[in-house]
């Protein structure tokens, strides 16, 4: 039996890690599933250190919520920090039969766990006697101490993998900037600077993109990376909505005849960017 | 004096040995080193026979033992020796009339740049027939019968680039494979039976087995010997066999192989004296080659397969005799060594007439060659005046033992034998007297050979006549010899013993009623082919005459009844094989290939699908590690 | 309170990650939910640590943690070069491995 105050620890704790374990696998998001999993590790990290293992949950915080999740914040970035998952399951049954699993799984656990014999605690206190840190010092350059070396290895093996498969090899000195262009004129295809992403009363951030005379959207004025991620915010349809409520206001402070008015209804034809040369060909 | 026995066998085995792996350097006188090991042999035969005469009638018989075989704990065979009465006839007969032939080959090969291995075969064929009747148990005489098989293989394909001598070869092994199997078979069951396979033993104990057994012993050993002495079913070996150089006819048969099956009957007349059914089966065998023989020599125009009709008959003389027991074992023996020497210089005589010919077989393109070929007319006549029983000559006195014999079986048996042997004297009498009139007597109907060159007749060299004459003289004389004072049969009867029918007609009556047979067909065939000219081309002739011509069609009914089964049942079992075993294994591939088709789909390729197997075999293991605990 | 509580709050949270396993596409999310898998199996050890009163629990829950962070590493690193090559960090999109 532990103490009242490790009790109320516990359950407190034990809220936060589950709260923040069914957030990771619930969020949307990748960057807030690995928030929720930060919490949980944190939770877990106090746990440890409740429980006597003080080095393990210092451990925990630095190595695990310090330097792991904050990898993986920074691959959630690299890949794109907005991109969320579709709810959609694609994979016939898969969800059904991954919540029976997992309910099955859980179901024998408990069960097993219930089943066996968890009476006897014996408490830290004597192998903690000189020091939680020391006790781990005197196992693993001891007893573990082979198995120190050995993943000693595995880390260096790991490294130089991850190194291996990120790195790309360049096969010719990256062109400079008069190199490009000069590129470009040679080319003739995009010689002045690309078109600045729009810059509207309300949006002017970069993954907005300019509009050409007509209405439609340049395309080149938004970064490649956002265009593949397909985090570009389409603000064309609002835009000219609202050109048309201005002149329409215009005309009627003018007094001028409806039937003098440009007619439109419901878009404006231009947004229905239809190249005339297809539409010819179609006739 | 018994060391000499395994000598009998050792020379012409050192010879055949010496002049196969000797090489050229033995071209130019290996002929005679072999001329000489077979006459070597005759010489011990001679010795042995003469101690052999120096004691009383129950000690001739002696064994001698060269060494334990395959010695194994109730399986003792030994290659021992055995030379009694029996034996000694045999090796004399075969050395003798061997070494004859091998002088004779001397001359007849002389051309022939292959000589040093036909003589050596020659030689294996002496040393494998003396293994056969020298060995004192069956095993060892099986050793002899394989060596006879395959030595008269070699030979009568020795001219194997002819196509037709080496089916020939081929024919007659496999066929003699038939036969072969028949030993093989009675010689386990006797080792079953008697727990042993020597002569000694097996004889003894004879009386303690079962009828039924010793029947089917019996029957299998005829089977052996109808396969090596060319008896009905197995004959259709001997007529091809003729493709074969003219003194391997002679050696097979006259001295060698067909003689083997005689003597197989006979050495195992213990078996068959308590086999009264076998001895039937012996019988009516004998008797049918007897007239299928004699009508197939009627028919052909061959010279050499008409004597090959011819051997095929008188063997079934011998056969019918030795079937009919111990009244005939004596007097088939007594035909075969008269036969022996009157076959062999029939054969030698063809062979010389050949020789003068270019080769040419065929009686219709002979004719008148008694002029020019005097000698071979001479030594020739006198086998022909023997073999279809003139008085005083040898084969009289042989085949009218026999004829008695049959007779003396007794009750309808014995009639319907005693008839057909006299039927088969008149038919012999018939085509003997067609051969030698076609042969030496009418006008010339020579013919130019292949190549358009006239034949020039002339006699043969002194090495191919003087085997010739000393045959001749055999053929005279022999049969006198052994029935003065019945002394050949008196010399068998320790081995064979010896039993008197009661013949419902004396002797002379028999004796005369061969000899009028023998006239009748002797004088019909000269009213029909020495009276009026004889066609070239031979006519169309009856029905008979054109299945004798097929060799009364037994090719055909092997082909028909063997053959023709024999290759659907390897069609339907490769049929079998292709569709039904291989359809399997490649149904089962297929079947294999579809399933798998469909299990692949579960493959999605996506890692969650895996995960979730995964997961879900987890939950199964877990799952079941729990019950069995709790259980 | 018993201390067994904490183990059944493992098995929970390893039930979770399971779960995340099978159910996320998002193959970092998909990595995290393995992370929460491996510290579940860390509490259970350090609990059975504390059951039996020696370290070796603890021991083997740093050593899992050791492997953990050399696979998160490697794993990043492939779903970074499979986002290069593919542009997509889903698993879904990802299915070359049948024939």
């Amino acid at each position: 039996m532990t103490s009242t105050g490790e009790a109320v620890q516990f359950w407190v704790l034990a809220v936060v890690a589950v709260g923040g374990a069914l957030g990771m696998l619930l969020m949307k998001k990748a960057v807030h599933s690995a928030l929720c999993l930060a919490a949980t590790m944190l939770a877990l990290a106090v746990c440890y250190m409740a429980q006597g293992a003080v080095f393990l949950g210092v451990v925990q915080i630095v190595v695990y919520t310090g330097a792991i999740m904050m990898l993986f914040l920074f691959v959630v970035m690299l890949v794109g920090v907005s991109a969320a998952d579709s709810l959609k399951e694609q994979l016939k049954g898969q969800r059904i039969a991954a919540v029976l699993c997992g309910l099955g799984f859980g179901v024998l656990l408990v069960a097993g766990l219930a089943n066996a014999h968890l009476r006897d605690f014996t408490g830290l206190s004597e192998a903690n006697a000189e020091g939680n840190v020391q006790g781990l010092a005197r196992l693993i350059f001891t007893k573990y101490v082979w198995a120190f070396e050995v993943t000693g290895a595995l880390l260096i093996t790991a490294a130089v993998g991850a190194m291996v498969l990120t790195h790309r090899e360049k096969v010719r000195a990256p062109l400079t900037q008069r190199q490009l262009a000069a590129q470009r004129v040679k080319d003739n295809i995009q010689v002045p600077p690309l078109p600045a992403p729009g810059v509207y009363a309300r949006h002017n951030a970069v993954d907005v993109p300019a509009l050409l005379p007509d209405g439609t959207v340049a395309e080149d004025s938004v970064m490649g990376t956002l265009r593949e991620r397909g985090q570009v915010r389409d603000v064309s349809q609002e835009m000219l909505q609202r050109m048309a409520e201005l002149e329409e206001t215009t005309a009627d402070w003018l007094g001028r005849p409806s039937s003098a008015r440009p007619q439109v209804t419901g878009p404006r034809q231009a947004l229905e960017t239809v190249p005339t040369k297809d539409k010819e060909e179609a006739e | 004096m018994n060391s000499l026995i395994p000598l009998l066998v050792a020379a012409p085995l050192a010879g055949a040995a010496l002049l196969l792996l000797g090489g050229r350097a033995l071209d130019r006188f290996g002929h005679w080193i072999a001329t000489a090991l077979a006459a070597l042999s005759f010489a011990f035969g001679l010795a042995l026979f003469a101690d052999m005469l120096g004691r009383d009638a129950e000690h001739r018989a002696v064994t001698e033992q060269l060494y334990s075989w395959i010695p194994v704990d109730g399986f003792q065979a030994d290659v021992a020796f055995q030379l009694d009465q029996l034996s000694i006839t045999f090796v004399l007969l075969i050395t003798g009339v061997g070494t004859l032939i091998h002088l004779y080959s001397v001359g007849y090969m002389a051309h022939d740049e292959r000589r040093r291995r036909f003589f050596a075969y020659l030689n294996l064929f002496l040393a494998a027939m003396l293994v056969l009747v020298l060995a004192d148990n069956y095993l060892l005489l099986y050793v002899g019968w394989e060596g006879v098989g395959l030595a008269s293989f070699l030979l009568i394909g020795f001219w194997q680039h002819k196509p037709s001598a080496a089916t020939a070869a081929k024919k007659a092994f496999i066929v003699n494979r038939v036969g072969d199997m028949g030993l093989s078979i009675a010689i386990m069951l006797m080792f079953v039976e008697f727990g042993s396979f020597a002569f000694q033993p097996v004889f003894a104990t004879a009386g303690d087995a079962s009828e039924g057994k010793l029947t089917a012993i019996g029957l299998m050993l005829l089977l052996a010997a109808c396969g090596k002495s060319a008896q009905v079913p197995l004959q259709s070996w001997l007529g091809d066999a003729m493709e074969g150089p003219t003194p391997v006819s002679a050696l097979i048969h006259a001295a060698t192989m067909v003689t083997a099956g005689v003597y197989l009957i006979v050495r195992s007349g213990a078996i068959f004296n308590l086999a009264p059914d076998a001895q039937t089966a012996v019988v009516v065998v004998g008797a049918v080659t007897l007239l299928f023989g004699a009508v197939v020599g009627c028919a052909k125009d061959d010279i050499k397969k008409a004597l090959a009709g011819s051997t095929m008959s008188q063997i079934g003389y011998m056969i019918m005799a030795a079937g009919l027991g111990p009244i005939g074992y004596a007097f088939a023996i007594m035909h075969l060594v008269t036969h022996g020497f009157f076959k062999a210089g029939m054969f030698l005589g063809a062979g010389s007439v050949m020789h003068g010919m270019n080769d040419e077989v065929n009686m219709r393109h002979y004719g008148g060659l008694r002029k020019y070929m005097p000698v071979t007319f001479a030594t020739f006549g006198l086998g022909y005046l023997a073999i279809i029983g003139f008085p005083g000559l040898s084969g009289f006195f042989s085949k009218d033992k026999i004829i008695e014999a049959a007779f003396a079986k007794g009750g309808t048996e014995g009639w319907i034998l005693g008839l057909c042997a006299l039927l088969g004297a008149a038919v012999t009498a018939f085509y003997m007297t067609r051969v030698m009139v076609l042969t030496f007597f009418g006008e010339k109907r020579w013919q130019p050979d292949a190549e358009g060159n006239d034949p020039h007749p002339h006699e043969s060299p002194k090495s191919m006549t003087v085997p010739m004459v000393v045959l001749a003289f055999g053929s005279v004389f022999a049969g006198g010899l052994f029935v003065y004072g019945n002394s050949f049969l008196h010399w068998l009867e320790p081995v064979t013993g010896h039993a008197e029918g009661d013949s419902p007609l004396s002797p002379w009556t028999v004796t005369g009623l061969a000899t009028a047979c023998m006239l009748a067909g002797a004088a019909l065939a000269w009213q029909m082919y020495g009276r009026s000219p004889v066609p070239v081309k031979p006519p169309v002739g009856s029905l008979l005459t054109r299945a004798a011509r097929r060799d009364l069609l037994q090719d055909d009914f092997n082909h028909a009844v063997l053959v023709r089964p024999g290759t659907a049942l390897a069609a339907t079992l490769v049929w079998f094989d292709s569709r039904g075993l291989d359809g399997f294994v490649n149904g089962l591939a297929a079947a294999i290939g579809g399933i798998s088709a469909r299990l692949r789909r579960i493959q999605t390729g996506y890692v969650r699908t895996y995960a979730l197997s995964m997961f879900g075999g987890t939950l199964v293991l877990v799952a079941s590690t729990l019950l069995m605990r709790s259980v | 309170m018993n201390p067994a509580n904490y183990l059944y709050l493992a098995a929970l949270l390893f039930t979770i990650g399971a779960s995340g396993v099978l159910l996320r596409r998002n193959a970092i999310v998909l990595f995290m939910c393995v992370e929460l898998m491996l510290n579940a199996s860390n509490l259970a050890l350090v609990t059975f640590s504390r059951m039996h009163g020696n370290l070796d629990g603890q021991i083997l829950a740093f050593f899992t943690m050791v492997v953990a962070a050399a696979e998160v590493v490697v794993g990043l690193a492939i779903i970074v070069s499979i986002f290069r090559t593919r542009h997509s960090a889903s698993v879904d999109d990802s299915n070359l491995m049948k024939l």
